[in-house]
């Protein structure tokens, strides 16, 4: 390895103060540098980093973005998500792949690009779609594949009409996306002690966003129960569910909303430091947020003495991930911001007790700070009048797929899901899909039934499949991207992901017999029973869903036979045959 | 009842525990045998296997980790449970290539005594036959990543007890590994035979060279007595 390059490594290590708890933004400065880890990268920065290498290893080979390999000056990134291939994504990878004269996860060999693959990356609204060059490029089609690629060799990927990343807002309700004034909600937060504000959020009855629906003002009070001589308030930015885009819209035009609520939570659990964990894909925003924060800490809305408060000091960072579904997880979320690898903790301790640094911890989603902001400015009888008895306020619903008006929507809490499909311009719908893959599929039967905690929750993400979609289809592509995503730390998930697969393929290829649906049934309900984290306590919904909701899909293509093999003879001597230019003479058993 | 101790119920029956202990501390104390796999009682525990999922209260728990509280109604030896954990053993069996017969570890290990304890015939799943090459590169002891099952005692073993970090995971889901600290392999990390992380594998994934046929097949560990048997005989 070439000195000068060493010398980076070091002044990077430097710039962290050398500590283990950043190494995620030492990686990310090095990738910015060198491209790729090389094993002799890897012991350069473990002696750097006064870390064993193994623990080096450790988090790099978790993530996603963090290539091995030398990979080409420039790179496209075709987001494979469901919605990306329901609108024409795997013609826009075909024509990538022979514009590029390579195929999906391979570099050019005058080594200019590399091609791959990401999970969803929050363009579903505008599928299908890319990040080319870290910098997203929606609605691409076939034709366009050639502009991307002369326009990522000019460095010119941002003037492409594909990469003003639209906000597709549809519908803006009183709650998120009504006009604030920056600082009103501090105003306001500010003239109570932080007990009164935790009430006021916990009488508003805000519950979390991200999906769970845990009530955040019971979060704030358990986490401000515990002594501490700190505390953190983590905002959840990795929104990785696929088909889940609303806080991408938050981000980018209500950044102030966010680090206002941010902020509030900080006054309400006594924290010095808020922790912004943005996902890998959505980087490209973190100029302007960065800006932002700039803005606020001169605005003294940050900083010390926030305005003008004696001894309230808070200040918030950003922290990127580095694609990985999992640090969704709040726990896996803390560890990968730590440094480590995105495996989820085991519970208790939850995070209110011992969270980022072991020390009391509040993960809130997005919207949800955005929310607790508006409470505070407008009070909470005014939040808990909107919604149900069990679902106040609003909530943000990202809509893709088969539908005239595809974007985001606020809408409140309690609207059915028969008028919200009218909302978005949705015809002749046969299933959708709410919460993602780890949420619901749902059949008309359903649509009468209310988007709320009581009845269908969602993080966000709500997928329309019309009569013409073969469902199925895609809930093996669902399947596909847990297997992908499990992080592989428990049995049951790191195994069974790869197994609910297997066996789901044979269903779906016409040999599966009512014995394997029922084995297939099986083996999810243990994959959910048995797995240590949501993700594996979910990631069977696909299957088991999708069962409950169309039973008849399953009826049509299984198989009236007792018993049919996982072997296939035809299958296998294929390749043979095809090599030998013959069909294979086979001989009567003998008798 | 004073509050230093307090009482759980295990399948209806009643058994005294300790603040700060977990189920399965408090079951094995009690001479209650739960299943597990990566647990072992010289380390801090991992809740990586899941075998030792019990209903905490009606609610799936890793009874290695999770606290003992009072009047914990738990659910340990039920037909559903055993089910899946036998299941879940015979995951742990495709995930690898474990060819027992041949293992030299046969009869002391704790995969094997496990699945035949719940019953395990054969597996029903398919074969996931991944490749793995041996690392033969220390002088003392191999690892033989087709029967690993990714419990992580030689990590913990290696941190919490060692005082090294000779082991690590690397890779996500499927493709995580164990991976040594080390550019190539095993030889070239400072592990040597007396470490706590060359004694703890439940399978034969970490061997100690040149003690393979000490004790004869039929004589072993588990030949004599069920997995389990050294707690229930408390």
């Amino acid at each position: 390895m070439a000195g000068d390059q060493v010398k980076t490594i070091r002044s990077i290590a430097e710039k962290y103060d050398k500590d283990p708890a950043r190494l995620m933004d030492v990686l990310l400065d090095i990738k910015e540098e060198l491209g790729y880890f090389s094993e002799e990268t890897i012991g350069v920065i473990a002696e750097a980093m006064n870390m064993p290498r193994v623990k080096v290893r450790d988090t790099l080979s978790f993530y996603a973005f963090f290539p091995r390999k030398k990979t080409g000056k420039h790179e496209v990134l075709v987001s494979k998500s469901v919605v990306e291939w329901m609108n024409g994504g795997a013609d826009v990878v075909k024509a990538f792949e022979k514009e590029l004269g390579v195929s999906c996860g391979e570099t050019t060999s005058d080594r200019l690009f590399s091609l791959g693959y990401a999970e969803c990356i929050g363009m579903s609204d505008q599928a299908p779609s890319a990040i080319v060059d870290g910098v997203p490029v929606g609605n691409l089609t076939p034709k366009d594949v050639k502009k991307v690629i002369d326009a990522a060799k000019k460095d010119a990927v941002s003037d492409l009409p594909g990469a003003k990343v639209a906000a597709n807002l549809k519908k803006e309700g009183p709650v998120i996306f009504a006009p604030m004034e920056n600082g009103a909600a501090l105003d306001a937060t500010l003239k109570m002690s932080p007990d009164e504000v935790i009430k006021t959020i916990d009488k508003s009855g805000l519950r979390g966003r991200g999906g769970a629906g845990f009530p955040t003002g019971r979060k704030w009070i358990f986490c401000r129960m515990n002594k501490s001589d700190t505390r953190y308030v983590v905002c959840n930015a990795d929104e990785g569910e696929p088909g889940t885009f609303k806080d991408r819209v938050i981000l980018r035009e209500k950044p102030d909303l966010l680090f206002e609520g941010m902020t509030v939570a900080g006054y309400a659990l006594g924290a010095a430091e808020g922790i912004l964990y943005l996902r890998g894909e959505y980087a490209y925003m973190k100029p302007a947020l960065e800006k932002a924060l700039e803005e606020r800490r001169k605005n003294n809305l940050l900083g010390a003495d926030i305005k003008g408060k004696k001894g309230f000091n808070f200040d918030i960072r950003i922290q990127l991930g580095a694609g990985a579904y999992v640090c969704g997880e709040e726990s896996a979320l803390l560890e990968s911001a730590e440094g480590k690898r995105g495996a989820p903790r085991e519970r208790p301790p939850f995070p209110v007790e011992k969270g980022y640094m072991d020390k009391p911890t509040s993960v809130n989603n997005v919207e949800t700070l955005c929310a607790a902001a508006r409470v505070m400015e407008k009070g909470a009888d005014w939040f808990s009048a909107i919604g149900t008895k069990d679902s106040t306020g609003t909530k943000l619903i990202s809509v893709s797929g088969d539908c005239k008006e595809p974007g985001v929507y606020e809408i409140d809490y309690g609207t059915t899901i028969a008028d919200f499909l009218k909302l978005c311009g949705a015809k002749k719908t046969k299933a959708v899909q709410i919460g993602g893959p780890s949420g619901r599929l749902l059949a008309p039967k359903d649509f009468g039934a209310r988007i709320s905690f009581e009845e269908y929750p969602t993080g966000g993400s709500f997928i329309v499949f019309d009569e013409s979609r073969d469902v199925l289809k895609y809930m093996h592509q669902f399947m596909e991207f847990f297997t992908e995503e499990s992080c592989g730390w428990c049995a049951p998930c790191r195994i069974g992901t790869s197994l609910l697969l297997v066996e789901f393929e044979k269903i779906l290829d016409g040999r599966g017999t009512q014995a394997d649906l029922d084995n297939l049934k099986h083996l999810g309900e243990l994959v959910k029973t048995m797995s240590r984290c949501g993700l594996g306590q979910t990631a069977a919904n696909p299957i088991l869903t999708s069962m409950e909701s169309f039973p008849e899909l399953y009826k049509a293509i299984l198989r009236p036979d007792e018993y049919i093999g996982r072997f296939e003879f035809d299958k296998a001597v294929k390749a043979g045959e095809e090599m030998a230019g013959r069909k294979s003479e086979l001989e009567e058993a003998h008798s | 009842m004073s509050k230093d101790t307090l009482t759980i119920t295990i399948d209806g029956k009643k058994i005294p525990a300790t603040p700060g202990q977990t189920i399965m501390q408090a079951a094995d104390a009690a001479g209650v045998y739960i299943p597990r796999l990566c647990w072992h009682k010289d380390l801090p525990a991992g809740g990586n296997c899941r075998v030792c999922t019990v209903k905490v209260n009606g609610r799936p728990q890793a009874s290695c980790v999770f606290p003992a509280e009072e009047g914990q109604i738990i659910d340990n030896d039920t037909p559903d449970l055993k089910d899946f954990r036998c299941r879940l053993v015979e995951m742990h069996f495709v995930e690898g290539n474990h060819y027992c017969p041949s293992c030299e570890v046969s009869g002391e290990c704790e995969l094997q005594a496990t699945a035949y304890r719940l019953g395990m015939i054969t597996p029903t799943l398919p074969y996931m036959r991944p490749k793995h090459t041996v690392d033969a590169s220390h002088p003392d002891v191999y690892i033989d990543r087709d029967r690993c099952i990714l419990c992580g005692r030689c990590i913990r073993a290696s941190q919490e007890v060692d005082g090294k970090s000779v082991f690590g995971f690397v890779g996500r889901g499927a493709k995580k590994k164990i991976a040594v600290n080390a550019e190539h392999n095993l030889g070239e990390t400072d592990m040597t035979k007396a470490d706590k992380a060359a004694e703890v594998c439940p399978t034969g994934a970490i061997v100690i060279k040149r003690q393979g046929y000490r004790i004869p097949y039929g004589q072993r560990k588990y030949d004599k007595k069920p997995i389990g048997s050294d707690i229930e005989q408390k």
